[in-house]
């Protein structure tokens, strides 16, 4: 088995990354999931949160708002609707992105809500997590 | 015939009009090369997102609770046209060619008897729409203090598609855009979005059996929407790049014409001077002789 994945984080304006890795954790939305070389097929949608790829040349974090990720065998590949190298980040960027997520959360309709709110906290925890 | 001062002026505004074309069809030289990357930059998500959906898609093709977004609403009767144009003129037949497309399958529908709905993006179409479909006008999406397209004006098209959507307002909708082949080739094309049409995937590739978190539908639900909105974003970036393409390729045509009635008008001016000067000598000559 190999001992490294093919890791490619890509968002609709570019392609951020496109490194081999040992490990990635994902921020799945059932959970966070860590996925190394060999994982079965699997595709899983995302929660904001912190994707950490620990590769052999050392450790990216990124973070993310959202999206999907699908791998099979060699590959691993984070499509995210929006995502930054947490080092990028600043607390203006969270402060937005929480404040968009509320704003979407108020005029949600009752049965969104749930999900609405819960997209609100895994804002702020994202925040929380990059350090703001 | 003109006097010698009007040539002479009329060559000095035809210079300076070579001179603004010039300029143009450099800055637009300059926006496409830019249109072309981010086009080419989103690519790879584009691609990813219509594999995983394809398959996706295949599973859950037939049955009962299949997306809306997938299966339609099961009717064929409301058409939403997304006619997507450029903000500015200047760029050759590129609006007129969206716009032409987008009224053809207006006069198809209509004849059809079905309601057609439009929605504009892009200033220039909206106003060549005006006159024959006003009534069909559901609403406009301004994109001319954009300055870089971003996903997010994509988005913000999508959610307005979806929440008509979701609202029963249509049932098919289709984007009007132009496809850059290249600089001197655009070609306009017609896209369903709503249902969702995927390229079947070629038979024999290897298919991964997928185990779907939180599951196929849950993930199909999530994705079909940002399929939309990635279909739309690309759509906006090869719209970008054609129109920039476009209006290199005319005004290199508007400078090289410039040109040539510089050439045509000197000739007329050189003429026109010497036929002047060529008068007088005979005027004076005439006068010797007569002496």
């Amino acid at each position: 088995m190999a001992d490294t994945l093919q890791f490619d984080l890509v968002t609709p304006e570019r392609k951020l990354a496109s490194v081999p890795a040992t490990e990635v954790q994902i921020p799945g939305t059932e959970g966070d999931m860590t996925v190394m070389a060999g994982h079965m097929p699997l595709v899983t949608s995302l929660r904001p949160g912190i994707l950490r790829v620990v590769g052999p040349t050392g450790h990216l974090n990124f973070a993310v708002t959202g999206g999907f990720a699908e791998t099979a065998g060699p590959s691993l590949s984070v499509l995210a609707e929006y995502a930054i190298p947490v080092e990028d980040t600043t607390k203006t960027i969270f402060d937005e992105l929480v404040a968009e997520a509320e704003s979407l959360a108020e005029v949600a309709l009752p049965e969104d809500r749930a999900a609405a709110d819960k997209k609100v906290n895994d804002m702020i925890a994202l925040r929380a997590a990059a350090g703001h | 015939m003109p006097s010698l001062k009007d040539l002479k002026n009329r060559i000095g505004s035809v210079k300076n009009t070579r001179k603004i074309t010039k300029a143009m069809q450099m800055v637009a030289a300059a926006k496409l090369r830019r249109a072309q990357d981010a086009a080419e930059a989103a690519r790879p998500y584009a691609e990813r997102m219509n594999s995983v959906m394809a398959g996706l898609a295949t599973s859950v093709q037939g049955s009962a609770d299949a997306p809306r977004l997938l299966s339609g609403t099961g009717r064929d009767a409301v058409h939403l046209l997304v006619v997507m144009t450029a903000e500015r003129g200047l760029c050759g037949g590129f609006n007129s060619s969206i716009v032409r497309r987008a009224r053809i399958r207006a006069q198809e529908l209509l004849a059809q008897g079905k309601t057609v709905k439009i929605l504009t993006v892009g200033k220039k179409g909206r106003e060549q729409l005006r006159r024959d479909y006003e009534q069909n006008f559901v609403g406009h999406v301004d994109l001319s203090s954009v300055k870089k397209l971003g996903y997010t004006n994509a988005q913000t098209i999508a959610r307005e598609v979806l929440s008509r959507f979701d609202d029963g307002e249509f049932d098919v909708a289709t984007l009007f855009y132009s496809r850059f082949v290249s600089v001197i080739n655009q070609v306009p094309t017609t896209q369903q979005i709503i249902p969702a049409v995927f390229e079947a995937p070629e038979a024999g590739t290897e298919r991964n059996d997928y185990d779907y978190e939180p599951s196929e539908e849950g993930i199909l639900a999530d994705l079909l929407p940002r399929g939309v909105a990635t279909q739309i974003f690309a759509a906006l970036l090869e719209n970008a790049a054609s129109e920039q393409g476009a209006r290199m390729s005319a005004m290199d045509n508007a400078t090289r014409n410039a040109g040539e009635m510089i050439n045509d008008l000197t000739i007329e001016y050189n003429r026109t001077r010497q036929a002047a000067i060529t008068k007088e000598l005979i005027e004076i000559i005439s006068g010797a002789e007569a002496l």
